[in-house]
C-alpha cells in the first residue's frame, strides 16, 4: 500500500475501533489511537502475513506487549480478514523475552521471518524488559525489532511524571540495539523507518515510535483520562462526525 | 545411587542429539543442573540467559511457541517465585509446552537456608489451569518422564533435588503413566502416599512396619497435577488411614490434596511435611530428620497414628 492507502485504512481502523469500544464500554482507548497507525501499517505493508499463512513457518511474528491495547490490534487484524491473533499478553513487560525466543528460534532453524514486538512507554517501567534486551544483543537479534509507542502519557498521568524515560535511545543504544526514532501519527515517516532497518547488521532494532496518546479524536488527543476513559453517546456522536470527516477527506485525496 | 538431575539431562542430552528440536534454556545454572554436556556438545540447541529467570521463562514460551521442544533449567526457587508470572501467564494459560526443570527443590540447598529452599512450588503452581506438576523420586523415573515430556502437550514442572539418591525402582521395568500413582506394596492397614524424593524413606517405613505387624501399602504420588484420585479413594476404602509424607510447607500441597479428594468421604489424614516456620538450616538429611519426613520419622508416626 502506498502512504494515502495506509492513512486512509487507519482512519477506516479508527472508526470501527470506536464502534467495538463504545459497544463493548471497555478499552483502552487513549493507547489504542496511538498505536493504531503503525499497527495497520505493519499489517497492511511491512510484515510477510496473510490469513492464507498463518500456519506458514516463515511468516512475520507480532507481538502486543502492550496488551490492554488488544482492541486495536483486533481491528487491525479484522481489516485483514483474520480470525483471531496467535498470541496476545495482558501482563506487562513479557512481550520482548518472548518476541527474543522467536528471533533465536528463527536463527536456529535457519529461517529468515521477522519478529515484531509493540510495548507502551508506560511499559517500560518493568524491570524484565531490560532482561530481554540483553539478551537480544548477545544474540545479535537483528531479526528483532521493538517498537516503544511513545505517547507520553500513562495511566497516572505523564511518563516523565511518574518514573522518567527521557532517556530512551540513550539507553537502548547502551545495550547495544540499532535505535531509530520516527512520527507514528505519519505513514509516510512509518514506511521510511522500516524501509530502513538493516536486518543483516548483528544488531536487534529498536524503534521510538512518537506518537499522540487518542489520536484522531480532538478531544481525547494528550489527556491522560482518556487511557481507558469511555465516551458517552454525546462524545460517541462526536468522534465519529471527526472520523467520518476524515475519511472523506483522505478518500478525494487519493 | 543416582541424582535426579543428571539422569534428567543425561536422558535429555541422548535424545537431544536425535532431534534438534529439543532446546534447553539456563540462567547461569548449567552447573548445578549438570548441563555442562549437553552446552559443550549441542551448542546450537542451548540458549544461556545469564541470571535472569522472567526472560529465560518468556525466551522459553517464545522457542515453543515456534515449534521447539523447549526445557527450561535452574534453580527450583528462582523458577517458582522470581519468574511466577511469566510461568503463570506465559506457560500455563498460553498453554506454551515448556518444560520447567527445577533442581535442588524442597530443601536440597540445605545450608544455603530459606531463600533457597521451594517448600512452596506445589501449593502454587496447583492453581495454574493448564500446568502439571510431576516430582520423580528416582533415576530410573526421571529418565521415563523426560522421554514423556518431548512431546508432551503442555506446561509441566518438575521438581528434583541435588544429591544422588537411592532407587525405589530395581528396574526399568514398571509402568510410568501420566496422572498415576504407583503402588510400591500393598497393605491393609494403613497408606503412605509420597512424593518425590520422601517416596523412598515411605518405601523403608512400608518394609519396617510390616515388619512390626502393620501391613501397610504405599503409593508413589509422582503426579501432583494430573493426579491419581481414584488411587487416594482406593486407598481410604481399603486401608481407612493416610499418611501423606512431602518435602513442601504442609499447607498446599500433597497433604492438603489428598485431604480435598477425601473431603466428601473423609478418613483419618496425618500430614507430614514442613510446618508453617523458617525451617532450620542443615544438611538435607538433617531436615528431614528434624521435621521426621525419613523413615524414622514416618515409621514413629505411623506407629503413633495406628494407636489411635
Amino acid at each position: 500500500m502506498n502512504v494515502k492507502e495506509l492513512t486512509l485504512q487507519s482512519a477506516v481502523n479508527r472508526k470501527r475501533l470506536m464502534e467495538i469500544v463504545y459497544n463493548a464500554k471497555a478499552g483502552h482507548i487513549g493507547g489504542d489511537l496511538s498505536s493504531l497507525n503503525v499497527m495497520t501499517a505493519l499489517y497492511s505493508d511491512i510484515m510477510n502475513i496473510s490469513p492464507a499463512q498463518v500456519k506458514d513457518p516463515n511468516r512475520d511474528r507480532f507481538i502486543l506487549s502492550k496488551g490492554h491495547c488488544v482492541e486495536a490490534l483486533y481491528t487491525v487484524l479484522e481489516s485483514r480478514g483474520f480470525i483471531a491473533p496467535s498470541l496476545t499478553n495482558t501482563s506487562l513487560g513479557h512481550g520482548l523475552s518472548i518476541g527474543v525466543g522467536m528471533a533465536i528460534a528463527a536463527k536456529m532453524d535457519k529461517r529468515n521471518y521477522k519478529t515484531y514486538v509493540l510495548m507502551g512507554d508506560g511499559e517500560q517501567g518493568e524491570g524484565s524488559i531490560y532482561e530481554a534486551a540483553m539478551a537480544g544483543h548477545q544474540y545479535k537479534l537483528d531479526n528483532l525489532v521493538a517498537i516503544i509507542d511513545r505517547n507520553h502519557l500513562q495511566i497516572s498521568g505523564n511518563t516523565e511524571d511518574v518514573m522518567a524515560l527521557d532517556s530512551i535511545p540513550t539507553r537502548w543504544s547502551a545495550f547495544g540495539w540499532d535505535v531509530k526514532e520516527m512520527n507514528g501519527d505519519d505513514m509516510q515517516s512509518i514506511k521510511d523507518t522500516f524501509a530502513n532497518i538493516d536486518y543483516n547488521n548483528g544488531k536487534p532494532h529498536l524503534i521510538v515510535s512518537n506518537t499522540t496518546k487518542g489520536k484522531g479524536i480532538s478531544f481525547m488527543e494528550n489527556v491522560a483520562s482518556w487511557h481507558h476513559g469511555m465516551p458517552n453517546e454525546e462524545q460517541y456522536q462526536q468522534a465519529m462526525v471527526e472520523l467520518n470527516q476524515a475519511i472523506e477527506e483522505l478518500k478525494s485525496q487519493l | 545411587m543416582f541424582a535426579c538431575r543428571k539422569s534428567f539431562t543425561d536422558t535429555l542430552l541422548a535424545l537431544a542429539k536425535e532431534d534438534k528440536d529439543i532446546v534447553a534454556v539456563t540462567t547461569d545454572a548449567r552447573g548445578s543442573v549438570t548441563l555442562g554436556d549437553f552446552a559443550k556438545e549441542l551448542p546450537e540447541q542451548f540458549v544461556e540467559c545469564g541470571i535472569a529467570e522472567q526472560d529465560a521463562v518468556g525466551i522459553a514460551a517464545g522457542l515453543a511457541h515456534s515449534g521447539k521442544k523447549t526445557f527450561v533449567c535452574g534453580p527450583a526457587c528462582f523458577y517458582v517465585a522470581r519468574s511466577l508470572e511469566q510461568v503463570k501467564v506465559d506457560l500455563a494459560y498460553s498453554r506454551n509446552p515448556v518444560t520447567i526443570l527445577g533442581v535442588s527443590g524442597g530443601v536440597a540447598y540445605g545450608a544455603l537456608g530459606t531463600t533457597h529452599h521451594s517448600l512452596h512450588d506445589m501449593a502454587v503452581l496447583r492453581c495454574f489451569p493448564g500446568m502439571s506438576i510431576c516430582l520423580p523420586c528416582d533415576g530410573r523415573q526421571t529418565e521415563k518422564l523426560v522421554k514423556l515430556l518431548v512431546d508432551y502437550p503442555q506446561a509441566c514442572y518438575v521438581r528434583v533435588g541435588r544429591a544422588a539418591v537411592p532407587d525405589v525402582y530395581a528396574d526399568d521395568n514398571f509402568l510410568f503413566e501420566v496422572g498415576k500413582a504407583n503402588l510400591l506394596m500393598d497393605g491393609k492397614d494403613l497408606t503412605i502416599i509420597a512424593v518425590g524424593e520422601t517416596v523412598y524413606h515411605a518405601q523403608q517405613a512400608g518394609i519396617e512396619l510390616a515388619k512390626q505387624g502393620i501391613s501397610t501399602r504405599v503409593l508413589d504420588m509422582a503426579w501432583i497435577k494430573p493426579c491419581d484420585k481414584e488411587a487416594v479413594l482406593k486407598a481410604a476404602r481399603e486401608t481407612g488411614r493416610i499418611i501423606t509424607v512431602e518435602e513442601h510447607s504442609k499447607f498446599g500441597g500433597l497433604g492438603a490434596m489428598v485431604c480435598e479428594i477425601l473431603s466428601e468421604n473423609p478418613v483419618p489424614v496425618r500430614i507430614l511435611g514442613i510446618p508453617d516456620e523458617d525451617a532450620i538450616h542443615g544438611t538435607n538429611k538433617e531436615i528431614f530428620h528434624h521435621y521426621g519426613i525419613d523413615t524414622e520419622g514416618i515409621v514413629k508416626s505411623a506407629l503413633d497414628f495406628i494407636k489411635r
